[in-house]
């Protein structure tokens, strides 16, 4: 094999790997959907984050805005802490909403922003007071079967 | 013989495992000369070409090259040694992915700073040494098996090593080759001033270029002397080996047991 | 009684030889990386053997991985037809290639098309006595044969496993969008949803890196290793094929447990 035809085809081959990756990477992959780099971070306590995974998406208005960065116990108030990258684009007011949801019934978990009316907004490393913990469905049975139980029985005729 | 010589083999002993290969070998090869070690197939004749090139450490004894003990050196001056020998393989051993030119070239490419244009010259010298001219394109596979040893051997000789090892140089080769390769041999170590060692068991051909000669047998030296000396030899092992007879001190029969007594009949 | 001991010695040899073995292989991977620099300063070198192996395993790969995706794409439909969600095909499809089979297909494959080449190719050079000429000739087989490939190898997998991966991502495309006629968007979108850049894609790479190890380590040393002879050469070449697909398969479901796990 000649030096230069044996060097064309290598480098054939190393380009067309690296596109294969850049396709897997940009196409399959959501790599091109935020940029990681533009980000700032938000806490936020919550006292069951239920099945909340980090680099779950983090969704205004169904728009995805963020991802969950971390999630730790905080050992004094025993709740979860969740730390969220925030799209550097995108601000809330100091009164949002961080509710955890599942799309739809059995889908992943995500946390849904709902921003509220106040005019000051929430800086880099603020936390957002008001969270609503995730549905759980045992304690959504449970608490089905008490209301069940307190319900006043029907006179009997 | 001159006092000066440039391998000195003092009383060596080499085993592999529980099984010894050679046994208190003594041998000298003198600066400038070609000597021959002959003996039967696997009496350890390959083994001492190694254990020259450090490839193997004797169990006791010393080999000594050019006034350095093979198997004390480091590794780097090993290798810097091993840069001033060539060796023949047994089948050549060329380099089977590259051109004749690439295997010829090799070690100068590998140990020099040459620059090309000189590295092409040395080597159409080289093959032209070796009457192989107009043979450098060609691949090992396309050569005939004495072309194949004549280009190992230019490869062997591209340094110009101080010191030439040919490993069963005429194995396989037709009547022709074998006298070429036979006067390469000769030629080469005279026009290089260099000294060489001839491991083979091929008689008639050495006795003709050699100037002095060792059998070995069972890890042993059994006879040493120059050409006139080993032929008009009177020893018995030495006179079957020259004339090549069936029987001798090395019997036609492996030591098997009573064959009549194996066959069942009477003894 | 004799019988027993007999037996007993002879698994004691074996479990002794195991052991050497293990411990020589070691030492030959670590004179590999030791003598690596000859792979990087001549890089020609490791270009050469880019060829040998990257290049010539392009075509089985390529063919493969389209393959695989479109049954993939089959099969994936089949099921998840019955519980309505063809448009989650994409996703399927692009995760079972990107973190598994992908890396994992693309390595048996290397294995035995490129794996085996390096171990017969080195088994013969051994077996001709041109290992013993380099040594002779001072100069180190190991740095100028062994590291390149090695490197080539290492070099090669991550590449040819993104391949199979993208060719396969593109096969079930070609089934399920193309043939069976699921919805284009949803069949993209879904697929970028549910595949995360670091999480599945720069852990199928690390993957394939591994495995890519693995083979050329396995295959280099079998090559190295095997008896001077016409079958020493082709036991090693079985043992090579044999060797690295179980390294890879063991390998695949240790790296899995190491990076899946949790979260």
């Amino acid at each position: 094999m000649d030096r230069t035809a044996l060097d064309l085809w290598v480098g054939i081959f190393v380009v067309a790997g690296l596109a294969a990756l850049s396709v897997l990477a940009l196409k399959v992959g959501n790599l091109s959907s935020y940029n990681m780099s533009e980000t700032y971070q938000l806490q936020a306590y919550f006292s069951n984050i239920g099945g909340l995974k980090s680099q779950a998406s983090i969704k205004s208005s169904g728009v995805l805005i963020g991802r969950v960065a971390m999630i730790s116990l905080d050992p004094e108030r025993y709740e979860a802490k969740v730390t969220m990258n925030i799209d550097k684009r995108y601000h809330f007011p100091k009164d949002t909403f961080a509710n955890i949801l599942t799309s739809g019934l059995l889908g992943e978990q995500y946390i849904g922003m709902i921003p509220g009316g106040d005019t000051e907004l929430l800086k880099a490393g603020d936390e957002i007071k008001k969270t609503q913990s995730a549905l759980v469905m045992e304690d959504l049975i449970g608490k089905f079967l008490y209301s069940k139980a307190d319900e006043p029985k029907q006179p009997a005729k | 013989m001159p006092p000066q010589a440039l391998v000195e083999i003092q009383n060596v002993n080499f085993a592999y495992g529980n099984r010894p290969i050679l046994k208190g070998v003594n041998l000298s090869l003198p600066k400038g000369k070609v000597i021959a070690v002959m003996g039967g197939s696997g009496c350890g004749k390959t083994t001492l070409l190694r254990l020259i090139g450090g490839a193997l450490r004797p169990s006791s004894g010393q080999v000594k090259v050019d006034g350095q003990v093979i198997h004390e050196l480091d590794h780097n001056k090993l290798y810097l040694m091993r840069r001033k020998m060539g060796m023949l393989f047994q089948f050549g051993a060329l380099f089977t992915d590259m051109s004749v030119y690439d295997n010829v070239a090799f070690q100068m490419r590998e140990h020099t700073d040459l620059p090309e244009e000189i590295i092409r010259d040395l080597v159409l010298m080289k093959l032209h040494a070796v009457g192989l001219h107009g043979t450098h394109h060609l691949m090992p596979a396309e050569l005939s098996g004495g072309m194949a040893r004549r280009v190992a051997l230019a490869r062997a000789v591209a340094l110009d090593p101080m010191l030439i090892m040919y490993d069963e140089p005429f194995a396989g080769l037709d009547p022709i080759s074998l006298t070429v390769v036979g006067n390469l041999i000769r030629r080469l170590n005279d026009a290089l001033g260099a000294t060489s060692i001839v491991v083979t068991h091929d008689v008639q051909e050495s006795l003709k270029i050699v100037d002095y000669i060792y059998f070995i047998a069972d890890g042993v030296i059994v006879a040493e002397g120059a050409p006139d000396e080993i032929r008009s030899s009177s020893k018995p092992f030495v006179h079957q080996f020259v004339h090549g007879e069936m029987d001798g001190p090395v019997p036609f029969h492996y030591p098997g047991g009573n064959y009549q007594q194996d066959l069942g009949l009477r003894t | 009684m004799i019988g027993l001991t007999k037996k007993l010695r002879s698994i004691g040899h074996h479990v002794v030889d195991a052991v050497w073995r293990t411990g020589y292989a070691a030492r030959f991977f670590f004179l590999i990386l030791l003598y690596s620099g000859t792979s990087f300063q001549r890089f020609r070198l490791t270009v050469k053997e880019l060829f040998s192996s990257g290049v010539m395993s392009l075509i089985i790969i390529l063919v493969a991985g389209m393959f695989v995706g479109m049954v993939l794409g089959l099969q994936g439909y089949e099921t998840l037809k019955r519980y309505g969600s063809e448009s989650a095909l994409g996703s399927l499809v692009a995760l079972s290639l990107v973190r598994e089979l992908g890396p994992v297909l693309a390595a048996l494959l290397f294995a035995s098309r490129a794996g085996s080449a390096m171990t017969a190719e080195i088994g013969l050079m051994k077996a001709t006595e041109q290992i013993s000429a380099m040594e002779m000739m001072a100069i180190n087989p190991i740095a100028r044969v062994v590291g390149p490939r090695f490197w080539a190898g290492v070099i090669s997998m991550p590449l040819l496993s993104a391949l199979f991966s993208a060719m396969g991502v593109f096969g079930g495309y070609v089934v399920g969008v193309v043939l069976i006629g699921v919805d284009q968007g949803s069949f993209w979108s879904q697929m970028q949803a549910a595949v995360d850049f670091q999480h599945d894609i720069l852990n199928g790479v690390i993957k394939s890196v591994v495995f890519g190890v693995a083979v050329t380590a396995i295959a280099l040393f079998e090559g190295y290793d095997a008896p001077p002879t016409a079958e020493g050469v082709s036991g090693a070449t079985t043992r090579t094929v044999v060797q690295s697909s179980l390294a890879i398969l063991i390998l695949d479901f240790m790296l899995t447990a190491f990076m899946f796990q949790g979260d």
